[in-house]
Order: structure tokens, then C-alpha cells, then sequence
């Protein structure tokens, strides 16, 4: 029963969560939901008795791909001019 | 006001359709569990995770290397990055943690290789834990010198699919098929690849990291 509870709060969590990280005109918030996601998935893995595919889930999606977002993030706000890559017209 | 009811109508039809399909997925799938568990003695590891990942399917788990590597391509001919200038120098007390956490991270990243054959863990997961140490240091102002050496570093990022296609192309030398690892040395030659692979892909999450192609900054020489 408790269990059931979980995976439904889960669910619902992950969903929400994924909603968020793309629909938040914040990019910092929206990172850093991203990365709670990774880490719901992560607990989703588990729960499915998929213990390796967690690992990398938390170390991989959620920790790394983080690491890499949000230095991304804080490299186009501390100097747009000297960016290579050409923003989009979507990124503003 | 059309397109968003086209998309609209597109990602509810996609989102019906695998409700649909996964609704009528079978409780308990034949699949190839069976077969899977009767080969393990002789795949050379007791997970059957690694055996799947490094035995049955190595050549997909080969592809999954060369990928990395060309994701490190991809990013280094994008642009130039400096490595381990006077500007990336971290705060002092995140040097002491570093110098707390890093080892740490070496230790459990070479546990989680060596655990992968029989319990949950492996390459991907332990050259995570190595990228996630090359992270903090860059983060401390103290990878950049590790990047620097850039002629080691190619040769690093590029040992995984090396030394994998090198046990593929002996294996195939001995047993005519392509990663078919002769009898009983099945999980000698499965540590060997996962070593290397762990380390190229510890080395290239955190080149990717650094976010360009680590070149020399000026005033950076003072350390060697």
C-alpha cells in the first residue's frame, strides 16, 4: 500500500518536475529542476530494481548534466559577446 | 493558434499510443532472460548487467565509446579553452575539501569498476564518479593543469575505444568472431576494457566540462 503511494507521488512528482524544467522562463530554476528530476528518475530506477541504471542516472542525468548546464548558463551570462556559437533567437 | 493544436494533437496521439502499447505489454516477457542467465558462468562476470553490456552486446557498448570520444571531437572543434590560468585559481578552503573528496572519489570509482562483475556497478558508472572528481578540481582552479598535457590527454580519451577495439580484433584473431573473448578469459578481458574505459570516460566528462579544447594560458607555466 505504502509502497503504491510512493510510486503515485513519484510519478506525479517526476511529471510536474519535467513540466518545470521546460516551461520555466527562469534558466537557473530550471536547471536546477532539471537536476531534481535526474534524481527522481534515479529513485524511479530503484524502483523498478534497476540499481545500475540508477547509478548512472544520479551520477550521469542528474550530477554531471547538471555540472555541464549550469556553467553553460553562467558562461552566456558572463560574456555574451565572446561566445562563438551563435544564440538562437529562441534563447532570448 | 493551428500549430499549437497540430502539436497538441500530435503529442496527445504519441502519448495515447504508447499508453496503448505499454498497457498491452506482457506481465511477465519471454525475452531473452532465460538465455541470458544460463550463459553467465561462462560470460565471465556474475552480473548479468555487465555480461549483457560487455559480453553478449560488447559492439553496442564499443559504439557507446566511439560516441563519447566523438562528443569530445565535437566540442573541441568548436572553440579553445585556457587551462589552468592564473584566473582559474579556486578559494582555499574548496582546495582543503578537494583534497578530502578527490581521493575519495578514486577509491569508490575503482570499487564501483571492480564491484561491476558481480553486483551493480561498472565502467559508466565508476568513470562518472572520476568525472565528477575532474569537475570539482577544474571547479577548484586545480584541473586545469591535469587538461594541459594535452598529447596524454588524447592518448586517455581515446584508450577506451582503443584498447576495446584491440581485445575486439584479438578475439577475433583467435575465435573467428568479432568480441567473441576465447574461453576462460572472458573476465580477464572485460576488466582490461572496462579499465580503459573507465578512465576515457572519467577524462571525457570533464573535458567536457572545461567546454573547448584545453590549450595553454599565458602565465600558466610557472607550476610544471
Amino acid at each position: 500500500m505504502i509502497e503504491h503511494l510512493f510510486d503515485v507521488l513519484l510519478a506525479l512528482l517526476i511529471t510536474w518536475l519535467g513540466w518545470r524544467a521546460v516551461t520555466d522562463r527562469d534558466s537557473l530554476r530550471a536547471v536546477v529542476t532539471f537536476i531534481a528530476l535526474g534524481l527522481m528518475l534515479a529513485l524511479t530506477w530503484l524502483r523498478l530494481r534497476a540499481p545500475d541504471l540508477a547509478l548512472a542516472e544520479a551520477a550521469v542525468g542528474a550530477g554531471l548534466t547538471g555540472a555541464l548546464l549550469l556553467v553553460s548558463l553562467k558562461r552566456r551570462q558572463s560574456r555574451p559577446e565572446g561566445n562563438p556559437i551563435e544564440p538562437g533567437k529562441e534563447e532570448s | 493558434m493551428i500549430r499549437k493544436l497540430f502539436v497538441g494533437a500530435a503529442a496527445s496521439a504519441l502519448f495515447g499510443l504508447l499508453a496503448w502499447s505499454l498497457y498491452h505489454l506482457p506481465a511477465h516477457p519471454a525475452g531473452l532472460t532465460v538465455q541470458a542467465h544460463a550463459a553467465l558462468p561462462r560470460s565471465g562476470v556474475s552480473h548479468p548487467v555487465t555480461a549483457v553490456l560487455l559480453n553478449y552486446r560488447g559492439y553496442d557498448t564499443l559504439l557507446e565509446i566511439a560516441v563519447l570520444l566523438l562528443a569530445v571531437v565535437g566540442v573541441w572543434s568548436l572553440r579553445a579553452m585556457p587551462a589552468g590560468g592564473p584566473e582559474a585559481r579556486g578559494a582555499p578552503i574548496l582546495g582543503a575539501l578537494l583534497r578530502l573528496i578527490v581521493p575519495s572519489l578514486l577509491l569508490v570509482g575503482g570499487y564501483m569498476l571492480w564491484i561491476g562483475a558481480f553486483a551493480p556497478g561498472g565502467a559508466f558508472q565508476g568513470g562518472a564518479l572520476l568525472g565528477g572528481a575532474l569537475v570539482l578540481l577544474l571547479l577548484g582552479g586545480l584541473g586545469g593543469a591535469l587538461l594541459r598535457h594535452i598529447g596524454l590527454l588524447r592518448v586517455a580519451l581515446s584508450a577506451g575505444l582503443l584498447v576495446f577495439i584491440a581485445v575486439g580484433a584479438l578475439s577475433m584473431a583467435v575465435t573467428g568472431t568479432l568480441l567473441q573473448y576465447p574461453e576462460g578469459l572472458a573476465g580477464t578481458l572485460i576488466l582490461v576494457i572496462e579499465s580503459a574505459a573507465m578512465v576515457s570516460i572519467g577524462l571525457t566528462l570533464g573535458a567536457m566540462f572545461h567546454g573547448g579544447r584545453p590549450v595553454r594560458a599565458e602565465g600558466a607555466g610557472d607550476d610544471e
